[in-house]
């Protein structure tokens, strides 16, 4: 649900003010409930895990005392927490452009109107709806080395030699990467054809009256027109690759070596298999500064824009 | 547009079909083109869905072959579907992956369209501090609050009980939000004539308000409903027992004695993902339009 983060902060105050009637004590009934589950379930634990990360909490139940920024020092200098913030940044990047661009492809081509629409709706965006530990069985299974269909097709395209998609620890990653393109593309690509179903058909029919043909109104018209999804969708995909856990989990558990281990997972193992509450809580601070970071830079970019 | 998200309502020119002829000209071989592109990536998505279905309904011996065989060498079986359906814990998980999703999204919306009108609608003490406050909430992740929420739920006794899964996952800010921008969006006339009228404003919402907000209503239900039927990260941690396992977590961590089993394990996934896959199938309209106008997801 994160993933809805930028638009609210990216397009303040764009419906008309509410009106203000006397006011009334009957908006208890509204609000309590919510502010109930919020104050309990959100902002409670909000606090608490800032409280936890100074202090030298445990799983086990023993601990608990003030320890000040320690937690916050180790975790800077521990080359497992850089290295899984390298790796989260790496996939970050490798799965961002891919998921972009990919959608955009496929939003260009299904906005064209050709014949079997809801096939191609149907094909991109199903696999969206997989649960991540349906996708993580179903690519493993594609990522065998012997019995795969991963390695069935690079054999049938010619390549020989085993590749060890998941336990190699060159190729794992991008494994993991060609996975999540699959995975979750389609959501950015219906976020693109709706934009592009947005664009006013008389720009379309200026531009073909001046003899522009097909390519040349997708590169003139269509693509400056969706400057601002692209930009929304691109911060949208970074915040979601940036907490990626399930499907890397799942297929390598982090392996092999440490060489997919997310920061999200680093987080994890330290909390429940490390018992190390407090230190888990720094790093899920840390973590959260890197996303409230990401968020700002893009919200001082369009301010400076518009 | 500034942003295809929380836009209020669901606007009808999302729904717009292009003629071919707008947009690509009178061309026959740009046709050809894009349609054999499009199959192209069609036929690239649908493969890895079409493989796990393949082994699904093999024998254990034929979905091992190597060299791989697409056609199975002793026929097709559903021997996989009927292990898995009478001798796994898939029918239990399956029943508390519906129970969760359920009363999660029934709290998650009940509670967010309520506060969502006070916001729209009520002049309070403390209303713009409270928007300002939720806004805000969208910014954090809900991995974040990981090691906090399993430290609040072990103090209240709830690891490994239903109500660990259900409670920290019914606080969704940004749903609040989409649902006050629709209400601003809403001529106030209606209710203010019931409120002459002498209704309360109880009455007024639950009468006026809701019927004229179903479809917003459905959209963000059926994100809130995917989102917790999809959920890992948090049922993984909070629960132990088998026997109260959603299906992504009993998928995810439950291993057979035997070994890896790929067609048992492909006709796990494919029941896995049935449900969803119906749902999208039936709602698929209203699921495009929910994403396109309010960009809303999962994950």
């Amino acid at each position: 649900m994160t993933r809805t983060a930028a638009p609210v902060t990216a397009a303040p105050a764009t419906s008309a003010p509410a009106p203000t009637p006397p006011r009334v004590r009957s908006a208890a009934w509204f609000t309590v409930p919510f502010l109930l589950a919020y104050g309990l379930f959100f902002a409670w634990p909000a606090v608490y895990g800032l409280w936890t990360s100074f202090t030298d909490a445990n799983l086990t139940g023993h601990g608990g005392a003030f320890i000040g920024f320690a937690n916050y020092a180790e975790a800077f200098t521990d080359p497992d927490m850089w290295s899984a913030l390298g790796n989260t940044l790496f996939f970050t990047v490798i799965t961002t452009v891919p998921l972009v661009v990919v959608a955009l492809i496929m939003a260009l081509l299904v906005a064209t109107g050709l014949p079997g629409q809801w096939i191609y709706r149907l094909s991109f965006f199903a696999p969206y709806l997989l649960a991540s530990a349906v996708v993580a069985a179903l690519w493993f299974w594609i990522y065998q080395p012997s019995g795969g269909l991963a390695t069935a097709v690079f054999t049938g395209l010619g390549v020989t030699g085993e590749i060890g998609w998941l336990t190699d620890a060159d190729v794992a990653m991008w494994s993991i990467a060609i996975t999540t393109v699959w995975w979750t593309v389609g959501f950015n690509f219906l976020l693109y054809l709706a934009a592009i179903q947005t664009i006013p058909d008389h720009l379309y029919e200026a531009a073909a009256l001046d003899g522009a043909g097909a390519l040349r109104r997708t590169w003139s018209i269509t693509l400056p027109m969706l400057s601002r999804t692209t930009g929304l969708i691109v911060l949208l995909q970074v915040l979601a690759s940036l907490k990626v856990f399930d499907q890397i989990y799942l297929m390598t558990s982090g392996g092999p070596d440490g060489a997919t281990r997310s920061t999200i997972e680093y987080v994890y193992d330290t909390a429940f298999t490390g018992y190390r509450l407090g230190h888990a809580a720094g790093v899920s601070v840390i973590f959260f500064a890197l996303i409230i970071l990401v968020s700002l830079v893009r919200t001082l970019r369009t301010s400076r824009e518009g | 547009m500034t942003a295809p998200a929380l836009s209020p309502g669901l606007s009808p020119v999302v729904d717009r079909r292009r003629t071919t002829a707008t947009m690509l000209g009178p061309s026959r071989t740009a046709r050809v083109v894009v349609l054999a592109l499009l199959i192209v990536f069609c036929l690239v998505w649908l493969a890895p869905l079409l493989w796990g279905l393949r082994t699904s309904f093999m024998t254990e011996d034929d979905a091992a072959t190597v060299p791989v065989q697409i056609l199975p060498e002793h026929g097709w079986t559903t021997e996989a579907y009927a292990t898995i359906l009478s001798a796994s814990g898939m029918p239990t998980w399956l029943w508390n992956s519906v129970a969760t999703a359920v009363v999660i999204t029934l709290l998650t919306v009940g509670i967010s369209t309520l506060a969502a009108y006070a916001l729209s609608r009520l002049d309070f003490r403390g209303r713009r501090t409270l928007q300002a406050v939720i806004i805000a909430s969208i910014l954090v992740p809900g991995q974040v609050l990981l090691v906090p929420q399993f430290q609040e739920m072990l103090a209240f006794g709830m690891v490994d009980t239903f109500w660990g899964i259900v409670l920290p996952q019914i606080v969704a800010p940004v749903n609040v939000i989409i649902l006050k921008r629709f209400f601003d969006a809403v001529p106030i006339e209606l209710e203010e004539a019931a409120r002459i009228d002498g209704a309360s404003r109880m009455r007024v919402f639950l009468s006026i308000v809701l019927p004229l907000s179903r479809p917003i209503l459905f959209a963000v239900a059926i994100f809130t409903f995917v989102t917790a039927w999809n959920n890992f990260l948090w049922p993984f941690v909070i629960i132990n027992d088998p026997a109260l396992m959603t299906m992504p977590v009993g998928i995810g961590t439950v291993r057979n004695a035997y070994g890896v089993q790929y067609a048992q394990t492909m006709a796990q996934a494919v029941i896995g993902a049935a449900p969803l896959l119906v749902v999208f199938v039936l709602f698929q309209r209203q699921i495009v339009k929910g994403i396109a106008t309010t960009g809303l997801g999962g994950q």
